[in-house]
């Protein structure tokens, strides 16, 4: 064996970047904040079962200083696309990394979400676009009209047609997932292990993925079942 | 008791394979699984055909060279245990196993059941080691050593390289055994002079060779026959990310093949050498 000097003019981040272990870290990191993002918005949209007032000033008042909201927005796009991106990368070598598969496998120790964020993740991007389209910029607006800035008529009119929220329940489940996986992965992909903390983190991640899915879910049953109207 | 082994033939790197079936008769449900494969030898020899290939040397779960998928398993269906651990009494008479080699780019096949794992000894040779000084020894308790950190360097230590983890892994991710190594090292004083150094380093060859990124799916832990704990990716991980931050320059150092079998690798056997 002989040795070689790689990367003496790739620069660190570049390096880091290019190594499994970079890409996880850097989606461990856009991933809680996305995660911050998703636990976030639950408690906002909740307020719908409080009236239309109350979502309404809500919708207002994320919009009273642009350079926020647009801050935000910048943020959480960033992370989308680096989380995305690093996600396609690590597939692309998953696929390399196996050009001969087994003629029989048994999974023994490892947890449904865990082999199944390939799927949650790119079906949870579907269902963001679809989402933003929707609720944000009203492009896609099935059983009636979009009304900008009148939140609470958009949400009940949006969930009233069955099939967009069946997509939504669908989604928000893969999104609890995610989150049943992720929310503990990203402890260990930044190198946070404990013998004893992390089985508590493993079923914290549990509760939390139920309590979201819970939580999101809640509106468009609601409005199915006529609670909110 | 009788069993059918359904075993992957395949004549060498670049030959297609394919499953043959193969009655054993008369197994002693106190055989190995590695024995019966020797009784199923003998015959093959016996009938001029050609034995099945299969990696062994220390027979007692020690040495790391066995192993293969028994019905998607890989090491059988008993925890903590190698191929040449596992008796036969733990299958049912009759019953049929397929025995698979380990599949995963940076593992070519090189005969039947057998693959290439000397990405492994690269990575170790990447970084796998610590300075000592040449000399007369030093003295018994110079250096302390916490009980907890002896401890936790010694279960680490346990790695065989056997690759059950790269194959059982759905990424053919090596993590298992690349933390295994890094934390074994990494945990006692005498390895802390590298630490930075041997993550990056470690990691980097790992990823060289062509095995995939972990997502922390934990198959890896549950075939380990030495049970490594997935506590040892995170302190891999640990390591790579203080690692990254400490380092004054950008020079990698990584260990080239530079014989055939080694396709899986992204490193040219031909290479020259850059700096
Ligand atoms: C609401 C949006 C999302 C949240 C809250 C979220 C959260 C997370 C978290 C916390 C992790 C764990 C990171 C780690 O272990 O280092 C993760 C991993 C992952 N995410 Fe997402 N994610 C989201 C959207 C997406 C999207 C849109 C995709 C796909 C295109 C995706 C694909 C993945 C994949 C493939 C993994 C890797 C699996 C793993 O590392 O265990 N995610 N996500
Ligand atoms: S970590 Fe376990 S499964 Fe992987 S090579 Fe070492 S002993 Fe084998
Ligand atoms: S032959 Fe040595 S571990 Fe099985």
């Amino acid at each position: 064996m002989a040795t070689t000097v790689i990367g003496a003019r790739e620069t660190r981040p570049a390096r880091f970047w290019a190594a499994t272990n970079g890409k996880k870290v850097v989606m461990a990191i856009t991933g809680a904040i996305l995660f911050l993002f998703v636990i976030g918005h639950m408690l906002g949209n909740l307020q719908v079962f409080e009236g239309p007032d109350k979502l309404n000033a809500y919708g207002r008042f994320l919009r009273i200083v642009p350079e926020i909201l647009w801050t935000v927005r910048i943020v959480l796009l960033a992370s989308v696309i680096l989380h995305i991106w690093a996600a396609v990368q690590l597939a692309a070598r998953k696929i390399q990394a196996r050009p001969v598969g087994y003629a029989k496998h048994e999974n023994v120790v490892s947890d449904y979400a865990s082999r199944t964020m390939y799927w949650s993740g790119p079906i949870l991007l579907a269902f963001v676009i679809f989402h933003l389209l929707h609720l944000t910029a009203g492009v896609i607006h099935p059983g009636g009209e979009f009304v900008e800035g009148d939140v609470y008529h958009n949400v009940v009119a949006g969930f009233q047609v069955w099939y967009v929220s069946a997509w939504y329940i669908f989604s928000m489940i893969l999104l609890g997932f995610h989150i049943r996986h992720g929310a503990w992965s990203m402890f260990q992909s930044v190198g946070i292990n404990h013998p004893r903390y992390t089985p508590i983190l493993k079923k914290a991640a549990a509760v939390l993925a139920v309590v979201i899915v819970l939580g999101y879910i809640s509106i468009p049953i609601s409005v199915l079942l006529g609670l909110v109207k | 008791m009788r069993v059918r082994l359904k075993i992957w033939r395949q004549k060498s790197p670049n030959t297609r394979g394919q499953f043959v079936s193969y009655p054993v008769d008369n197994v002693n449900p106190d055989m190995s699984m590695l024995e019966c494969l020797d009784v199923l030898n003998e015959q093959l020899t016996e009938n001029g055909e050609e034995p099945v290939a299969f990696e062994h040397d220390c027979r007692e779960g020690i040495c790391g060279s066995c192993g293969f998928m028994i019905n998607g398993i890989a090491h059988g269906p008993l925890p903590a245990t190698t191929v040449c651990q596992l008796t036969m009494r733990h299958f049912k008479d009759g019953e049929e196993l397929l025995l698979e080699p380990w599949r995963a780019r940076a593992f070519p096949l090189i005969k039947d059941l057998i693959v290439d794992r000397r990405a492994f000894d690269r990575i170790i040779a990447s970084g796998g080691y610590i300075s000592v000084s040449t000399g007369s020894a030093p003295d018994g308790n110079t250096l302390p050593v916490p009980k907890e950190a002896a401890d936790r360097a010694m279960d680490a230590a346990a790695c065989i390289g056997c690759g059950a983890c790269v194959a059982a892994c759905p990424n053919a991710s090596s993590s298992l055994f690349t933390g295994a190594k890094i934390a074994h090292l990494g945990t006692l004083p005498q390895g802390k002079p590298e630490k930075d150094r041997r993550a990056i380093r470690m990691v980097t060859q790992m990823n060289l060779e062509g095995f995939g990124g972990c997502t922390n799916i934990g198959e890896c832990t549950g075939v380990c026959p030495k049970e490594i704990p997935l506590e040892v990716i995170a302190a891999m991980n640990r390591d790579y990310l203080r690692g990254n931050w400490h380092a004054r320059d950008n020079v990698v150092t990584t260990i080239r093949p530079f014989t055939e079998w080694s396709y899986g690798s992204k490193l040219q056997i031909d290479e020259q050498s850059q700096s």
